[in-house]
């Protein structure tokens, strides 16, 4: 993964006003901005405001609804732990007790040497093949805790 | 020497326990072995619990192998797997597998199957031709279709589809517009995705045909972020039909006009709501609306709107290709057609089951999906996802429609059934019930905004064994009544039934006495 760029106004204004024009804008924007930078600063929330014609309040709310917005950088993988019913049958709270452990973070925390950022997640329709996760949006599932921790292991040692 | 076809999936279930390394390890082996293959990434037969499971084209027939790691592509190639021959992994005929020779595939027939970014591949195996059909039919006679097929929504409310598009089609409007709900945030679903990764044109072509008959030129396809594969494939294959014509300005040369966008969720479960989609795909907090107005009659910017699941709206091809008489011939009751079933979690034989309607519960859980993967007994069963009941054993006899199901106080949803073994804890269950709907209220309405974090703390409580249990049972039961009456969409309204199912079919586990006979092995 190539990581996130680092925060650019110039690249922000130009992010946004190539779907400017685009009917309900907000969201295809927001999401192009996260993309490219991992998170949505606020410098970027008063951009997307002038550009819509919004107040700060409108994209900051919508910013806050979305459990997807980030406020924070993160590191260089993401990790979203499915925490819902079917992975939960297959002991995902174990999984995810594990993984809290072993980075000593929170969800939506990042790893204190910036290699995971921490997420959960409530199903990723893998559900047959539980219990699962996203990694940098490639999917993995069937896990246990010894392929938890080898997981782990090969992402810190990674970055 | 033509090259031999190989079929590997590139379905995320697939994906997540290894077909990705099994591609490159039958690409190696083949080229090593100077064999020409062609391998074709297909979706999933569904049939989980052998995935990552391959297929290679025979003179006469497809056989499959599977489960197959990046290990066993070697001595798999080794034993002449190019040929279909033996090796401890071959199943044969995929068709002949049990799991697959008793469902019924009506909107799933093509999947696993065919190249999913192949218009003509599609064409080929029986697509396009309800398009076809629909173009030389007038707009209500379309509609009306749809009507006598039965086709009830497959999203979780199970209204009819046919209504809603006759709705939508005597509503004036300049601009109207076809969504497509793809926000499958259920637990223990997947057949949205499958359909999606699996078989993208068959959705393409039942928006188009939705477009036609009720006059929309635009259509969204709203799919959640959870769901990255799914929407790379979706959007390749809405390019690839509106290169071959089958959207655009002229749908297949015909005077109609249709294209569709895609549109990715931010991780709120809610969206799934209607009108809370609508508002999100408009720029805004996903806040469901207060109905009426239906959306049919003011719904995506403020225009007449269709919105319908996936599911329903890949039903739509083989009705109007078959007619409504050949859906409708399928089901039970005024439950018509099939229904994907999807058997997920701590289940044996997990994957998608497409049959008609009317199966019992306990044929599903234990003939088909052959009890729990854990190999301990089932002791309950969650249908219909996070909103849905736990149904114990004594209730196995309960036939899958959506009548049956609502009359033991359960829904089938959008068709998703979840397994536990006896060693889940109903009360953690019903807490997370209560957790779930406090993370993902949109916060319009009270009982569900705050009634959910209250109704957390009371199960916390009875947990730990504070205070009066009984008063907290009938706190509990309070509470529900007013998430169920007191909300304005499903998220408030139906969290009381995984939570009054745990407290009523596991009393135990609240430590109240036991029911009688319930969570009995057999």
């Amino acid at each position: 993964m190539s990581g996130p760029e680092p925060w650019s106004p110039e690249r922000a204004a130009a992010i946004i006003a190539a779907r400017t024009g685009d009917a309900g804008a907000t969201l295809p924007i927001l999401q192009a901005l996260q993309e490219t930078f991992g998170y949505i600063p606020d410098a970027a929330i008063l951009m997307v405001a002038d550009a819509l014609n919004l107040t700060r309040a409108e994209v900051y709310g919508v910013v806050s609804f979305y459990h997807d917005f980030r406020r924070q950088p993160i590191g260089h993988h993401v990790l979203k732990l499915c925490r819902a019913e079917a992975c939960q049958s297959m002991g995902a709270e174990a999984l995810a007790a594990q993984v809290q452990a072993a980075l000593q973070i929170g969800w939506g925390d990042t790893s204190a040497d910036c290699a995971v950022t921490l997420e959960p997640v409530y199903c990723l329709g893998l559900c047959a093949t539980a219990p699962a996760l996203l990694l940098d949006d490639q999917p993995v599932g069937r896990l246990n805790g010894g392929r938890l921790a080898a997981l782990l292991d090969e992402l810190r040692a990674g970055s | 020497m033509t090259a031999i076809r190989l079929f590997v999936p590139r379905d995320a279930g697939a994906l997540a326990v290894g077909a990705e390394r099994v591609a490159q390890a039958l690409h190696a082996g083949a080229a090593r072995r100077g064999a020409p293959v062609e391998i074709v990434r297909t979706g999933s037969r569904g049939l989980y619990w052998l995935e990552p499971m391959i297929e290679v084209a025979t003179d006469t027939e497809r056989i499959a192998y599977g489960p197959v790691s990046a290990d066993d592509v070697e001595p798999l190639l080794d034993a002449g797997m190019l040929s279909g021959a033996p090796h401890p992994l071959r199943l044969g005929r995929p068709e002949a597998l049990p799991f697959l020779s008793r469902q019924t595939r009506l909107t799933f027939a093509r999947c696993g199957i065919v190249d999913p970014l192949s218009p003509q591949d599609y064409g080929g195996h029986g697509g396009w031709r309800g398009l076809e059909r629909a173009i030389a039919m007038a707009p209500a006679d379309i509609v009306e279709a749809v009507v006598q097929s039965g086709l009830r929504g497959r999203g979780g409310a199970g209204f009819p589809t046919g209504v809603k598009w006759r709705t939508a089609l005597q509503a004036p409007g300049a601009q109207k517009y076809i969504v497509c709900n793809a926000d499958e945030g259920d637990s223990g679903t997947f057949a949205d995705r499958m359909i999606m990764e699996g078989d993208p044109f068959v959705l393409i072509e039942g928006m188009t045909i939705a477009g036609i008959a009720v006059g929309a030129t635009k259509g969204y396809v709203y799919i959640r972020s959870e769901y990255p594969q799914a929407i790379a494939v979706i959007r390749a294959a809405i390019d690839a039909a509106r290169h071959a014509g089958y959207i655009g300005t002229r749908v297949t040369d015909s005077p109609h006009a249709f294209d569709l966008e895609v549109r990715v969720g931010a991780g709120a479960y809610v969206c799934g709501e209607e009108t809370a989609l609508l508002e999100s795909i408009e720029g805004r907090r996903g806040q469901v609306r207060a109905k009426p107005p239906l959306p049919a009659h003011r719904g995506l910017f403020a225009s007449p709107t269709v919105i319908n699941n996936v599911l329903s709206l890949a039903a739509v091809p083989f009705i109007l290709a078959e007619g409504a008489a050949a859906y409708a011939a399928h089901g039970f009751g005024k439950s018509r057609g099939t229904m994907p079933i999807q058997l997920a979690g701590n289940v044996k034989y997990g994957g998608l089951f497409e049959a008609g309607f009317g199966l019992s519960l306990g044929e599903l859980v234990d003939d088909i999906g052959g009890g729990t993967a854990s190999g301990r007994p089932v002791r309950a069963v969650q249908v219909g996802g996070p909103l849905g009941a736990y149904f114990p054993r004594r209730l196995f006899d309960t036939p899958f429609d959506y009548e049956a199901f609502a009359a033991r106080d359960g829904l089938i949803g959008h068709g998703g059934i979840v397994v536990f073994d006896d060693t889940v804890d109903m009360a953690r269950q019903a807490r997370f019930a209560m957790e779930f709907c406090a993370i993902e209220s949109c916060g319009k309405c009270t009982p569900c905004r705050i009634g959910s974090t209250r109704g957390a703390e009371v199960i916390d409580r009875i947990m730990r064994g504070e205070g009066d249990r009984a008063a907290h049972l009938a706190l509990i039961t309070d509470l529900c009544e007013t998430l169920k009456f007191g909300s304005l969409c499903a998220l408030g309204g139906f969290t009381p039934y995984p939570v009054m199912s745990a407290i009523r079919h596991f009393p135990e586990d609240f430590g109240m006495p036991q029911a009688v006979s319930s969570g009995t092995p057999r």
